[in-house]
């Protein structure tokens, strides 16, 4: 249940940024691969965010999508999992382009 | 753009039929949700290199037997090199008790209710150990998930993998198996009483990382354990 400890970071990163004004929305951006699962952190956020500045705020994932780079046949491919063979020539290792994302992308302040 | 009612504008408050809807004005952050944990991170790795340690950030199921392969490890090795050990656990000092029997500096790390060590934590504990070190194992948290995300300043991730588990455990836990790129299989004296297929499990590991660095190795009867001194040797 490590979302918790990503929730807190997210409150932590978001009132530095906020100037001290109540957060109204907070947008993230999380990769596929990342390892947290959304439903996990909007669990958490509703607690974590009890008596912050983000108390109330509307949360908003945004979902990016995997994909790997194959240096076989020089091609970047949308991929599942980190196991995926090259969908072009069947290569495995592909070496991870996106998708391992955990970032706080913007913030809505009164 | 408001994502809810599609309005440009921002800085105003209307009303949608679910009730009031708040514009407000939008800062951008970018930046990365464990950005505070890898600064620390940073911190640790830059006090590692000045002072010549080798630090290994040991990550596994519970059970798997981390603690007496550092017993056994830091039996054989602390006499020629010196060691020291980060135990962490959410609860007891229990490990702490074995590692501190074998005569090397330990510090024991009590998460309560966390899942993992953070690089904070693990700032805390070094500035209590003597930092005249040449190897540092720190042994997180048993859990094969939330770890993984956390850079501890480490120059590996070793993740234990033993015999008595799951073979296809890089294939359900490929976060784990991605981040590390040293895998010891453990337990390896039980193989013949285990339907545990090595080359397959071996396989599925090299799917999820590639170019990992394998050892197989019984911290019981020390079978293999060779190999993986010899490594610790020559990598640090």
């Amino acid at each position: 249940m490590h979302e918790l400890s990503i929730v807190q970071g997210i409150v932590e990163l978001c009132e530095q940024h906020s100037g001290g004004r109540p957060v109204l929305a907070v947008t993230l951006q999380i990769g596929t691969l990342s390892g947290v699962v959304p439903e996990a952190l909007e669990f958490c956020f509703e607690a974590v965010t009890k008596g912050s500045l983000l108390e109330g705020a509307r949360l908003e994932i945004e979902r990016i999508e995997a994909t790997g780079f194959c240096s076989g046949c020089d091609t970047v491919s949308r991929i599942e999992t980190y196991f995926d063979p090259c969908p072009s020539c069947g290569a495995l290792s592909l070496e991870i382009k996106t998708g391992e994302e955990m970032r706080v992308k913007d913030l809505e302040v009164e | 753009m408001c994502t809810t009612c599609g309005c440009p504008e921002e800085g105003h408050v209307h009303h949608h039929g679910e009730g009031e809807h708040v514009h407000g004005t939008k800062i951008s952050v970018e930046t990365d949700v464990l950005s505070k944990n890898n600064r620390y991170a940073e911190q640790n790795r830059a006090l590692f290199r000045k002072k010549g340690i080798f630090a290994l950030n040991l990550v596994s199921s519970p059970g798997s037997g981390k603690t007496t392969i550092l017993e056994r490890t830091l039996s054989d090795l602390s006499e020629k090199l010196r060691c020291a050990v980060i135990e962490g656990d959410q609860q007891t000092d229990n490990d702490a008790r074995r590692i501190a029997a074998t005569g090397v500096p330990v510090r024991q790390i009590n998460t309560g209710a966390g899942c993992h060590l953070d690089a904070h934590m693990v700032g805390h504990a070094l500035e209590e150990l003597s930092v005249e070190l040449d190897l540092l194992f720190i042994e997180n948290v048993g859990n094969l998930v939330c770890p993984a995300a956390f850079d501890l300043g480490e120059a590996h991730k070793v993740v234990v993998l033993s015999v008595t588990e799951g073979e296809d455990n890089p294939l359900k836990y490929p976060q784990m198996f991605h981040a590390a790129d040293v895998m010891l299989l453990n337990k390896s004296d039980l193989l013949p009483y285990l339907d545990f297929d090595v080359e397959k499990c071996l396989d599925m590991a090299r799917r999820v990382s590639p170019g990992i660095k394998i050892f197989r190795l019984s911290a019981k009867t020390g079978e293999g354990m060779a190999e993986w001194y010899q490594w610790l040797r020559g990598e640090r």
